[in-house]
């Protein structure tokens, strides 16, 4: 594999890293310009990752590495093509986010807004650099950092609910932190090396079998805790207390996006196909995610708060990921791959109308939704599209990641996991669909004479876009970024070299 | 010049103090100043010491021209130097910081304080740089008795808690001179180097046992090492705000650093590992300080007294690195003694600054400090993520080196051990946060735009705050360049036995 030498993944984590400190500087005095560097930076970090594109598309992978901690593991960044999905789909969403967030705080007049954008500017920086680690280490390293940048975002509110909300949050992620840190130090000591390799570096003979088993699961725990896999999901409805663009961020972009990709890159660049397939895991696993699948998209039928529905609708989804994952058929990797960004576009769009909603009329409960469509039609025409997506129709992209998906159970020769898929694309409509129906068929509550009067243009603008591209990476899932592309090449290398 | 600094490092200290009386007769006002100058020429004769055993390997400096065995030598190598360097630059760092809070603190005690403050220092260079047992007391015994003398000028309730103190150190400085005089007997030597070579014949004389358990009972008084600790939350807690920001990160490490001299110099690992299972003892003790000192900083309200518990902790993590007895763990435990000398020194010196300004040390009552004091409560923030061991602080680092040390060594236990301090120092520390950031005072300003006017920011002096922020800037550049710290200091400061 072609190696480029390059400095342009430090960049695109350095970018919002200064802008984070530019925010901090220039302070609650000066919110336009404060605003501005939020702006820029998103901007400068999106047009930094795309110009690795065609790099990657080439098979190449770009390379930077920063310091040595230790004679054989450095802070370094490799951009590959699955690294190259997760840092897309978090760079793009990261401008959708960046105008929404200034059109929705200053609409409630947030307070400590400096803190928000830092710590915004933060989590991304992380997530970008958790998509181009090289290896565990340089992987945990700017994990911990998300899980703390996460932080102030999730207590934003300050209320007693925010605050345990937050504590429960930093509970699951730091326990997780350590049993990673241990898991990663075991694989050290085990292998001598940390560096990713697309199909897996631990060999057979690195440890007993029951040592290799031991391993996996922590791993597994250390990543399912941000992936939501239950039982170990429980902070993430809880942290629903967030600001509306913060749970956008959680969910779509940044935190869980990250814990679904260490998922992966355990999976798929740790362990690898071979290893998985010899020590039987992967059957275990795939089991234990469908309860997840199943479990989460039946709590979410009982979830009156809009946010927590979602909650449990994107847990739901992740689980979707991992489990198209560990399938481990080329066709179920490249879904599961694909569903990564295509959930992130449709998600985003659905906590973006949640905030929305909530901005124009400070409604938050499924039940109180009756007529909304009627007052707001762009922003719940643009649920509707996330939502019909998230169910799995054509042409909407989340087609195609479920298609590859089924396709992916089908190969495997495991029939369950392919009514696994289908029970979560019904539950998912099962969920959406009254929500829909409501907002546009019910009326009005008494009174309220149906009038169009939508939220802030900076928050309509971002929902219409995210939810059109949802659309047309359903029709052309190459289009502007070739996310098909670059899933398929990942996929390729993952399966070429195991 | 260059040649004379480990001359100059002690001499220079040890005559400045005595002339403070002097001065501090003529003008009172002086005092500050001459002691940062002086300890600023300490601070570059550690550079200069450092820099030529860098260069030119490790040397020895005869006292006075007397050749040993006989004259005191002044033994450099690279552990030396390193703990000169940190034990230098933490107390010039407090020096800079402590004229505001002598002022206040101890307003008729100025100049005793400054010449005592100055002794101490010497002596903990004097420990650091002697190759000579006996002369290694002596230095002991000066910065005791000064400590001493320090804390009981504290605040209410220090002279009992020095009392106690003097008791306890007297006892551990007799055990320490017990284990000397019994080595003297067997050997007729005292110079370090001369019993490392003598002593590996006589491993199976009883009295060389008994010198050594004199020697390990004493350092675990003098270092405060769990159980023999009970002294030292009081006496550090009740001290002077710049003793406490002293003492508590240097005196722990120094003994530390006796430990390791004479456990892997004067002694050879083999003894010390396999003749007597001190090491199975110390590691077992230490597992148990890292609970128990973690349980009881839980418990305390006041800061301060929290910090003591954690401290003995943290003692409790470099005593478990030098005992699972491998060159990883012990490179863990030298960089955590450098880390948390830094930490340490960055968290008393903050608590000075906020008792010094708010006036209270209660947790519970720190509310919005973020408002007040956005600095200092930054430069705790970083300081709180290192102790937690959130990467790329440097706390992280020595963890990951400790961790991988207990791994090699197999002890699960102790693994575990290092990890859920973690989580404790997360809990102990978040509390914190969580209270100064996200606990408003009034519900009045949740949503006035972010503009507060209840808290008025009310930063510490710059003398204060100076040291404060070049200590956390410092944590993060040391996680930083932790790679570049052991390759080119503490692989060679590893005992070459390993």
């Amino acid at each position: 594999m072609d190696v480029v030498c390059s400095s342009r993944p430090l960049w695109a984590v350095l970018v919002s890293m200064i802008a984070a400190f530019l925010i901090l500087a220039t302070g609650e005095k000066n919110r336009n310009i404060r605003e501005s560097w939020t702006i820029i930076a998103a901007l400068i970090k999106f047009l930094i990752v795309f110009s690795m594109i065609p790099l990657i598309l080439q098979g190449k992978v770009i390379e930077y590495t920063l310091f040595t901690f230790y004679p054989g593991i450095c802070l370094q960044f490799r951009v590959d093509a699955f690294g190259m999905m997760f840092g897309l789909v978090a760079s793009s969403l990261w401008i959708a986010t960046s105008f929404y967030s200034i059109g929705y705080v200053r609409s409630l007049n947030e307070h400590a807004q400096t803190r928000y954008f830092f710590a915004f500017a933060m989590c991304l920086s992380s997530a970008i650099g958790i998509a181009f680690s090289a290896n565990l280490l340089t992987f945990l390293v700017f994990y911990e950092i998300l899980t703390i940048a996460t932080y102030p975002l999730v207590a934003h509110k300050e209320t007693p609910e925010a605050i345990i909300g937050g504590r429960k949050y930093l509970v699951y992620t730091l326990v997780a932190g350590c049993v990673l840190l241990f898991a990663i130090a075991m694989t050290y000591y085990l292998t001598g090396t940390l560096d990713f390799k697309a199909g897996g570096f631990i060999g057979e003979g690195s440890g007993s079998n029951g040592i290799l088993i031991l391993l996996f699961i922590m791993f597994i725990l250390g990543f399912g805790v941000k992936a939501g896999i239950m039982p170990m999901h429980e902070w993430l409805p809880t942290a629903m207390v967030a600001p509306t663009p913060v749970s956008a961020l959680l969910h779509a972009v940044a935190v869980v996006k990250a814990g679904v990709f260490g998922c992966l890159r355990v999976i798929l660049y740790v362990f690898g196909p071979n290893l998985l397939h010899d020590l039987g895991l992967w059957i275990l696993l795939a089991y234990f995610i469908s309860i997840t699948v199943v479990g989460a998209g039946l709590l979410a039928l009982g979830q009156d708060h809009l946010k927590r529905r979602l909650a449990f609708s994107t847990i739901n989804n992740l689980a979707i990921i991992i489990l198209g994952a560990i399938l481990l058929t080329k066709s179920s990797m490249t879904g599961g791959i694909l569903h990564l960004a295509n959930h992130a576009f449709m998600k985003i769009t659905l906590f973006f109308c949640a905030g929305a909603i909530y901005v124009k009329t400070h409604k938050e409960y499924v039940s109180q939704l009756d007529g909304v469509g009627r007052q707001m039609p762009m922003t719940m025409g643009a649920f509707a599209i996330g939502a019909l997506g998230l169910s799995g129709l054509p042409p909407i992209n989340g087609f195609i990641s479920k298609w590859f998906l089924c396709l992916g159970a089908l190969e495997a020769k495991q029939i369950v996991f392919l009514f696994v898929f289908l029970t979560s694309a019904m539950l998912d409509a099962a969920f959406f669909f009254p929500i829909i129906y409501n907002s546009f068929f019910k009326k009005l509550p008494a009174g309220i004479v149906p009038h169009f009067d939508e939220a802030p243009m900076l928050m309509v603008i971002p929902i219409t876009i995210t939810a059109l591209l949802s659309i047309i990476f359903g029709i052309a899932p190459d289009a502007f970024v070739s996310f098909f592309s670059i899933a398929s090449l990942a996929v390729q290398n993952i399966l070429g070299a195991g | 010049m260059a040649e004379q600094f480990p001359a100059l490092i002690i001499v220079v200290p040890l005559i400045a103090a005595f002339f403070i009386p002097l001065i501090g007769w003529w003008k009172k006002q002086l005092c500050y100043p001459w002691v940062v100058a002086v300890l600023v020429v300490t601070f570059i004769s550690s550079l200069g010491i450092i820099n030529t055993v860098m260069t030119t390997g490790k040397f020895s400096y005869r006292l006075g021209g007397w050749a040993p065995p006989w004259g005191i030598e002044y033994a450099l190598d690279y552990l030396s130097a390193f703990m000169l360097v940190i034990v230098s630059f933490i107390s010039l760092m407090v020096a800079v910081y402590s004229k505001k809070s002598v002022e206040k603190e101890l307003p008729e005690k100025t100049v005793p304080f400054y010449t005592l403050f100055l002794l101490l220092i010497t002596g903990l260079l004097g420990i650091v740089i002697t190759g000579d047992v006996f002369n290694l007391f002596v230095f002991l015994e000066i910065s005791s008795l000064s400590c001493y003398a320090l804390i009981a000028i504290g605040e209410e309730g220090a002279p009992i808690a020095a009392f106690n103190y003097v008791i306890m150190g007297t006892i551990g400085a007799c055990f320490y001179l017990l284990g000397v005089g019994y080595l003297y007997v067997a050997t007729g030597s005292l110079n370090m180097a001369d019993l490392a070579v003598i002593l590996p014949n006589m491993y199976h004389s009883k009295i060389i046992l008994v010198a050594f358990a004199f020697f390990t009972v004493g350092i675990m008084i003098k270092g405060a090492i769990f159980p023999l600790h009970i002294w030292m939350p009081d006496a550090y807690s009740t001290a002077p705000s710049a003793v406490s920001a002293l003492i508590a990160p240097l005196m722990t490490k120094v003994a530390a650093y006796v430990m390791i001299r004479i456990m892997f110099t004067i002694f050879q690992p083999r003894f010390s590992v396999e003749t007597v299972p001190v090491m199975t003892i110390l590691g077992w003790l230490s597992f148990i300080a890292i609970f128990a000192g973690g349980i009881k900083a839980l418990a305390q309200t006041d800061l301060k007294k929290m910090l003591v518990y954690i401290l003995v902790a943290e003692v409790g993590y470099i005593v478990m690195g030098v005992s699972v007895a491998n060159k990883i763990g012990l490179t863990g435990a030298i960089l955590h003694i450098l880390n948390d000398a830094f930490m340490m020194a960055c968290l008393f010196l903050i608590v000075g600054a906020i008792s010094y300004r708010i006036g209270t040390r209660d947790i519970h009552k720190l509310h919005n400090l973020n408002k007040i004091m956005p600095f200092t409560m930054g430069a705790f923030t970083i300081t709180a993520l290192s102790m937690v061991g959130i990467p790329p602080a440097c706390g992280f680092f020595s963890k990951w080196y400790l961790i991988l040390g207990t791994i090699e060594a197999g002890q699960w236990a102790f693994a575990a051990a290092l990890l859920c301090s973690s989580l404790i120092n997360a809990v102990l520390f978040f509390r914190v946060i969580e209270c100064a950031y996200f606990k408003p005072m009034e519900p009045a300003y949740a949503n006035d735009g972010g503009e507060t006017h209840m808290a008025q920011r009310d930063e510490a002096p710059l003398t204060m705050l100076v040291p404060i922020v070049i200590m956390a800037a410092g944590i993060i550049l040391l996680g930083i360049f932790s790679g570049n710290i052991i390759s080119s200091i503490i692989q060679f400061a590893v005992p070459a036995s390993f």
